[in-house]
């Protein structure tokens, strides 16, 4: 019996790796043509790309980085919007533009992080209850029925105010209170590719336990996982936004696109310019989550394709 | 001794109906079934929906709990090891299933499909799984050139193939082969009967056929287990029991097989009625509401395992006089020209719906319950 | 007797993402009034295709007939707008699918579903629906009780839901019903019980049949004629005896050698190659690459149904040979 395998030389070794990976290559191919066919999602996704690059290169890009960080510029209180300054100036004088691109470098941030906390706790656990089922099921679906049964903002807004304010404990918040949905979800999709033949063939063949979570079960579980979560984005930039909003989340002078919009509301009827930019930075980006989330959901739904 | 074996076991699964612990319903799936495979051999499991097949098989695979009995490998019972002993006994069995597209995982490769077994209990790895990898794959017929695709790129025999090769990745002793070919088209199913009939020559292997399409069974078993809502009802080697069947529920399902020779009718709807609940079996022997000699010891007491000649077992109140018997493979069809047609059951049965729920996997339950054939998957 | 159904040269392609499919490459089949039909041949081969031609049920953006007819008692069905196709499904032509828990409506009783499609094409009060409902029922084996009108389908068993579809498809009296593959979710012995029947339908109904299966045994044991499909073509019809007992076309021979019935392992015979990509199909008859009697003109021309005795038709270029020299050896 010849050995097949062609020695890997420095040459040989892209073709191979490209070779090994070719059914992902093409898959991967197939679902970029697929997601390219929604319109909204593309043009949601460049919004979403330029305003990650611009809140990574923020110092850069703002033109006033400091007012933008929170240094006050008390000679230009509440200009309204001007060649210099093209969204206005604050009630400290500071350049909303610059105030509202780090505004987003937050807001991104936040939403990052909370993204991260709830698939690491969510994801995992709701794994094992749908694989295991028995007791380890009712205990991780007792917590979570728990926790969902407090309307999540209202929950959110009691864990910060015994917390203290500020974003790190905003994040925190959030990633307990949004956890339990994720930990659903994956548990449902548990369940049923438990039964699956590859699963029980798995089993036969002594792979362990949360080998099998880990190989045949989460994997199938990552497409709805992230089109959920590209949809609830949205959700949670606009929790943080309330919850600074209401002073529970970020403090002055954090340039949190909440706080400036409650900052901004009593000037809003004259000195438009101070909320209504924060205001429409928040409602873009969700809408752009949104629509790239529902371009995903055609992509990665694996009931829609095929 | 056999080389794999059940003895005495018992399975049981629990639904629950309601919220209440009185709801519990039982589903008697097996019901004290003893036989075993030995070496170099195949036997074939026979029974429709609610035989309980599967759920042995799967015991035998350690995929579900007996509720009691034992499943023994060389007369060792397997029950009676311990967790890291029962592991390393699952490389001497292994499964093929029956439809080749939902027992690969869709997402994984060939290449990682087939080393699976080798790196979970073959501890395999790097140019030795590589090569092992390559080898079972030339095995069964495939190339190098289908390692890095998906399963479903490919027919429908050739991930047959894939699954087949990743059974014998690990030398199992005995293969279970679940309804192998029902999923196949004609031509491709002689293919995998071929091959499988050359990797048992070719590697030593055994076979536990659970099946239903008794053509194929007759091709290639040594000895059948014909089994009705949770017992066998009569088993012994294949020559004997296709010439002369001593069971009547044997006899009807060999009449019900549609023959191929137009000029050979088969006794059409032989046996009436459907498989009664397994929640709430008859009482005495479980086939008597639809056999047609039925006597009144019949439905009182369950008929005992017993030998017969031919070296086969039958489990039948009925002396072995009163079954028409044929004199040679010609003769069969115009045996079950004499079978006599049952009244036919009462419709339905109470509880007949959740075992029905049941053998499609709907239990509320959160153990693990199988499907059977009756599961439209 | 005429026929009820006449399937003329019908050409019939799938427009897919890869490409267009060329599903039905010429399909010749007739069924007579009372005659159950038996389509035969293996996935792919457009025996399916071919009954959802007949009742129009292809999508129309994605399938296309590019030729031939479909005549019912001389009537083009697919001149037939969608709107008067529904007055004949059902009516005058039914069908009964494989899978008869997902023909079913979960969320309604059997009793409904029947009545639903009574009422739909008859103008009759609900009592009079009912009456007839079970009058289908009967006529299928199932009993006429409340319980079994009542039930939803999820609580009756695999045969019982068969014969509920087969009970909905007769309770208009068509003339033409269309089985497809009614029994290969079934154990042994109710696929034995639904062939029964199919008999029993046609015997007091008066039902003709077309059963589309992949199971040669189901064809030997319930049709009259038969006709067998490979790669979108009919390539052997005539009565089930004469084709079964004498196949002559390479696929047809082939596929009894494969059949297990009868052989031990080791006797099996296989077919070479595998079936063809209808998608970049080969040229001229459809199965030259598997035959082994194959010719150079196999390659070219697409063999045509050559009569080999009565009704017994085969499309093969070298059966055609030899039928031919036979005849010029009896005329000379």
């Amino acid at each position: 019996m010849a050995s097949s395998i062609p020695a890997q030389t420095s040459s040989g070794f892209l073709a191979d790796w490209r070779l090994r990976h070719q059914a992902r290559l093409s898959e991967t191919r197939h679902s970029v043509r697929i997601f390219f066919k929604d319109k909204l999602a593309v043009v949601g996704l460049a919004f979403i790309v330029f305003v990650v690059m611009v809140a990574i290169f923020a110092p850069v890009v703002a033109p006033y980085p400091d007012q933008g960080r929170g240094k006050s510029n008390l000679k230009e209180r509440l200009h309204p919007p001007s060649a210099q300054y093209p969204f206005g100036n604050d009630n400290l004088g500071r350049d909303v533009l610059s105030r509202v691109i780090y505004g987003t470098r937050i807001s991104l941030t936040v939403a990052a992080a909370v993204a991260v906390g709830v698939i690491l706790i969510g994801v995992p656990l709701g794994g094992i209850a749908g694989y295991f089922g028995g007791w380890i099921d009712e205990v991780i679906m007792r917590v979570t029925d728990l926790i969902l049964a407090f309307p999540s903002l209202i929950l959110a807004m009691a864990l910060v105010a015994i917390s203290g304010p500020g974003l790190r404990n905003v994040a925190i918040a959030l990633v307990i209170t949004w956890w339990p949905w994720y930990a659903r979800l994956v548990r449902g999709i548990s369940v049923s590719l438990r039964q699956r033949p590859y699963v029980k063939a798995a089993r036969t063949m002594g792979v362990r336990s949360h080998k099998i979570i880990w190989s045949h079960i989460l994997p199938n579980a990552v497409g709805p996982v992230i089109v959920q979560l590209t949809l609830d984005i949205g959700t949670v930039i606009l929790a943080v936004a309330g919850l600074s909003f209401i002073g529970l989340g970020a403090q002055p002078p954090t340039p949190d696109l909440g706080l400036m919009i409650s900052e901004g509301r009593l000037y809003i009827l004259s000195q438009w310019w101070m909320a209504v930019f924060a205001g429409l930075a928040i409602f873009m980006l969700v809408l752009a989550f949104n629509f790239v989330g529902d371009g995903l959901r055609d992509v990665l739904d694996p009931r829609t394709r095929r | 001794m056999s080389l794999l074996s059940v003895e005495n076991l018992t399975v049981h699964f629990k639904v629950r109906r309601g919220l209440s612990k009185k709801s519990m319903l039982v589903v008697h799936a097996v019901d004290d079934v003893t036989f075993g495979v030995d070496a170099g051999e195949t036997l074939a499991l026979v029974g429709e929906s609610g035989s309980g097949k599967t759920t042995v098989a799967e015991a035998m695979l350690q995929l579900n709990k007996p509720t009691s009995g034992r499943v023994c490998f060389e007369d060792r019972s397997v029950t009676d090891l311990s967790a890291k002993e029962r592991r390393a006994m699952k490389r001497r069995v292994q499964i093929v299933f029956q439809d080749p597209y939902s027992s690969l995982d869709p997402r994984m490769t060939v290449h990682d499909l087939v080393a699976e077994p080798l790196r979970a209990l073959g501890r395999m790895s790097g140019k030795e799984l590589e090569e092992r990898v390559v080898s079972l794959l030339e095995m069964v017929g495939l190339g190098t050139q289908h390692l890095w695709r998906r399963s479903h790129e490919f027919s429908g025999g050739q991930c047959q193939r894939i699954a087949i090769a990743r059974a014998i990745a690990l030398e199992p002793d005995v293969v279970v082969l679940d309804e192998p070919t029902s999923a196949l088209d004609v031509s491709v199913l002689a293919r995998i009967l071929v091959l499988l009939h050359e990797l048992k020559e070719r590697l030593g292997l055994s076979y536990l056929l659970v099946a239903h399409d008794l053509a194929v069974v007759e091709s290639v078993a040594d000895k059948v287990a014909v089994m009705y809502l949770g017992k066998i009802v009569e088993e012994g080697p294949a020559t004997e029991l296709f010439s002369r069947p001593r069971h009547p529920y044997t006899v009807a399902l060999l009449a019900s097989v549609p023959s191929p020779d137009p000029e050979q009718r088969s006794r059409l709807g032989v046996l009436p009625g459907d498989v009664p609940s397994a929640v709430d079996p008859p009482a005495g022997c479980r086939f008597h509401p639809r056999c047609a000699y039925r006597l009144d010891i019949c439905s009182q007491t369950a008929p005992e395992m017993l030998q017969a000649p031919g070296g086969t077992r039958r489990a039948c109140h009925l002396p072995l006089e009163t079954l028409p018997v044929a004199k040679g493979l010609e003769d069969r069809h115009a045996m079950f020209e004499s079978v006599a047609l049952a009244e036919p059951a009462p419709a339905f049965g109470e509880g007949a719906e959740t075992a029905a729920a049941v053998m499609r996997g709907e239990a509320i339950d959160p153990e693990d319950v199988p499907r059977d054939r009756e599961g439209l998957d | 007797m005429g026929d009820l159904l006449e399937i003329r040269d019908l050409h019939l392609e799938f427009v897919s993402l890869r490409g267009v499919v060329k599903a039905l490459d010429g399909v010749n089949l007739t069924v007579r009034e009372r005659e159950i039909l038996g389509l035969v041949g293996e996935s792919g081969c457009g025996k399916t295709v071919t009954g959802f031609a007949v009742l129009g049920l292809l999508p129309r953006q994605q399938a296309r007939v590019t030729s031939g007819e479909i005549r019912f008692r001389g009537e083009n069905l697919l001149a037939k707008s969608d709107e008067e196709m529904q007055l004949i499904r059902g009516k005058v032509i039914s069908m009964v699918f494989q899978d008869p828990l997902a023909s079913l409506n979960p969320v309604f009783t059997i009793g409904e579903q029947i009545t639903r499609v009574i009422r739909t094409h008859k103008r009759v009060s609900a009592k009079e629906a009912r009456e007839a409902t079970k009058r289908a029922l009967a006529a299928t084996g199932l009993p006429t009780t409340d319980t079994i009108l009542d039930s939803y389908p999820h609580q009756l068993s695999g045969g019982m839901r068969q014969r509920a579809c087969m009970a909905m498809a007769i309770s208009c009296g068509s003339p033409l019903l269309i089985a497809d593959e009614p029994t290969t979710a079934l154990d042994v012995t109710i696929q034995s019980q639904i062939l029964q029947l199919l008999l029993d339908l046609r015997r007091e109904l008066g039902v003709a049949q077309i059963l589309i299966t992949h199971n040669v045994g189901v064809a030997a044991q319930t049709t009259d004629r038969v006709a067998v499909m490979y790669a979108g073509t009919v390539v052997e019809q005539g009565r089930t005896s004469d084709v079964m007992k004498h196949p002559r076309h390479p696929y047809t021979i082939a596929l009894y050698e494969c059949l297990p019935h009868g052989k031990k392992a080791g006797e099996l015979a296989t077919i070479p190659g595998s079936v063809p990509d209808l998608i970049d199909p080969p040229t001229g008859c459809r199965f030259h690459p598997r035959c082994k009697y194959a010719m150079d003109r196999c390659i070219d021309e697409k063999p045509l149904p050559t009569p080999v005795s009565g009704e017994h038709w085969v499309s093969c270029h070298y059966v055609a040979d030899r039928v031919a020299t036979d005849q010029a050896a009896v005329t000379a």
